[in-house]
């Protein structure tokens, strides 16, 4: 219980920041709002000459929605973290009996709200203007939605760790580490496009499987649970690594004193 | 006794931040840490607090070893420093409300209250923390650090940036508090006469050593010097 109190107050800390500043809500939502715009306009541009795509007018704009759960994820837990190092607020944290798991979990909770917060207007839009609602993939929907969150949560606790041993100066790895995995994701593209040297690579990430796994549901040939038992193992892997990672990291800065010196 | 150091070391690569010292804090008591920028002052504290992991040697605090249990005692202690915030775009009132939470404070609502009214903060509960002086920000770190009523209190320059009558103030506040709950006060400063005002023991440190230890007095006494702060400058001084 006294956990579940800490957790809960860390994510009250973030909702306060949220309420605080209508802009950054406004943000979290207008990059997913402008991106499924214009891959709205790709889509009826490809309706007329792509057969591909003409097949089923969901294709490009249902993998458009879902990259950005996965990136959205990733960042809800970096940029929170982020706040703490700016803020040099960790040496109060670590005082307190706050645990590093029950920050780890905050985070996660933390991303899903801003994911939620990011991506369900934009889908909500994409109804009226392009007659599109991802709501039509059902069930498979919430498993595709649960699968990137996850996928983003372990990246961003990998990033997470790697700006807490090597400072500030890295925070840039926040949006390049994602979008190194963009293009083996085959997000908008089959993973056999790739190169055959590639696909093992692509194979070995969960959003990969999650993608091919949207793309057969979009297209009318079922759900794979050949992809889905795939990517939810990949995912417990990296998630493990991901809180293995911040954990070390966690023990190396407890050695290095750098919960005391962290910020700007 | 409320806090027990044996043989404690903190070395960063080559450099000895910390070296070897062993010491006990008596329940109830206050004392200081005293020495130069560099003597190991905020490097002990932080090891205190769990913040930072000793090269060698153990710490307990009210009969538990932080180095294995620290989440035990954690919540029976607190720390205030001018050299770590709090969030800065939340307020006061947001910031009092998460720490609360964070310490299992019971009625947060009315501990709140009363330590904004005892560190004048009523005004300031809705500004965000990033627009507060640097006295105001003390002030509320210390409301922060004395949120949990704690058993033992850390507190690095408790009263750095504040105007001469809000230190006074402060110290009074810090004497209160612990003539009511009995707190264990350690405090690192380089303001002696609050020192000589809070506490009835002093540890002298350079480069990481304990080189003397004594009451005030006792210490301007034994140096042949007229009150702490000459005390000081000779031990800081000597080679």
């Amino acid at each position: 219980m006294a956990s579940l109190i800490r957790i809960y107050a860390m994510v009250l800390r973030h909702i306060y920041l949220l309420r605080g500043s209508w802009p950054r809500v406004l943000e979290l939502a207008y990059w997913p709002v402008m991106q499924m715009i214009l891959w709205g306009f790709i889509t009826q541009f490809f309706m007329g000459h792509s057969e591909w795509v003409a097949q089923a007018a969901g294709l490009l704009l249902a993998a458009v929605l879902l990259w950005d759960v996965l990136f959205r994820a990733q960042l809800g837990v970096t940029l929170p973290f982020f706040e703490e190092l700016y803020s040099r607020n960790l040496g109060h944290l670590f005082v307190s009996p706050l645990r590093p798991w029950e920050l780890i979990v905050s985070l996660l909770g933390i991303s899903t709200i801003r994911t939620l917060i990011g991506v369900v207007p934009a889908a909500l839009l994409a109804i009226p203007l392009y007659h599109y609602s991802i709501f039509t993939l059902g069930l498979p929907l919430l498993v595709f939605f649960t699968q990137l969150l996850v996928t983003g949560w372990a990246l961003g606790l990998m990033v997470s760790g790697l700006v807490l041993r090597f400072g500030l100066g890295a925070q840039s790895l926040a949006w390049v580490a994602i979008f190194a995995l963009a293009p083996v994701s085959g997000i908008y593209y089959p993973i056999d496009t790739l190169p055959n040297w590639l696909q093992p690579v692509a194979l070995a990430l969960p959003s990969a499987h999650v993608f091919e796994g949207m793309r057969a549901v979009v297209l009318g040939e079922g759900f794979h649970v050949g992809h889905f038992f795939a990517a939810l193992v990949l995912n417990l892997v990296y998630m493990a690594l991901g809180a293995a990672l911040f954990m070390s990291v966690f023990g190396l800065a407890r050695r290095r004193g750098l919960l005391l010196h962290s910020g700007e | 006794m409320a806090i027990q150091v044996a043989d404690l070391t903190k070395r960063f690569g080559k450099a000895v931040a910390v070296d070897d010292i062993s010491f006990t804090i008596a329940d109830g008591s206050a004392t200081a840490l005293l020495g130069p920028n560099g003597a190991g002052k905020t490097t002990t504290l932080a090891m205190l607090l769990g913040l930072m992991t000793p090269s060698s040697g153990s710490i307990r605090v009210l009969g538990t070893d932080m180095l294995r249990h620290r989440y035990q005692v954690l919540g029976r202690m607190n720390y205030a420093s001018p050299y770590i915030d709090l969030p800065q775009r939340l307020t006061v009132r947001e910031n009092l409300n998460v720490y609360g939470r964070l310490y299992g404070v019971r009625n947060l609502r009315t501990r709140i209250k009363i330590l904004t009214e005892e560190l004048d903060l009523e005004r300031f509960m809705e500004r965000p923390y990033r627009e507060m002086s640097a006295g105001q920000r003390t002030r509320v770190a210390l409301a922060k650090a004395l949120l949990n009523e704690p058993e033992v209190l850390l507190l690095d320059e408790p009263t750095a940036s504040l105007d001469p009558d809000t230190a006074d103030r402060i110290r009074g506040l810090l004497e209160a508090y612990r003539g009511r709950t009995g707190a264990t006060l350690l405090l690192a400063s380089h303001n002696m006469p609050e020192v000589e005002r809070l506490c009835d023991r002093v540890m002298m440190l350079r480069s990481g050593r304990i080189v003397d230890d004594g009451t005030p007095k006792g210490l301007a006494s034994r140096y042949g010097r007229r009150n702490l702060e000459e005390v000081f400058l000779d031990v800081a001084r000597r080679t």
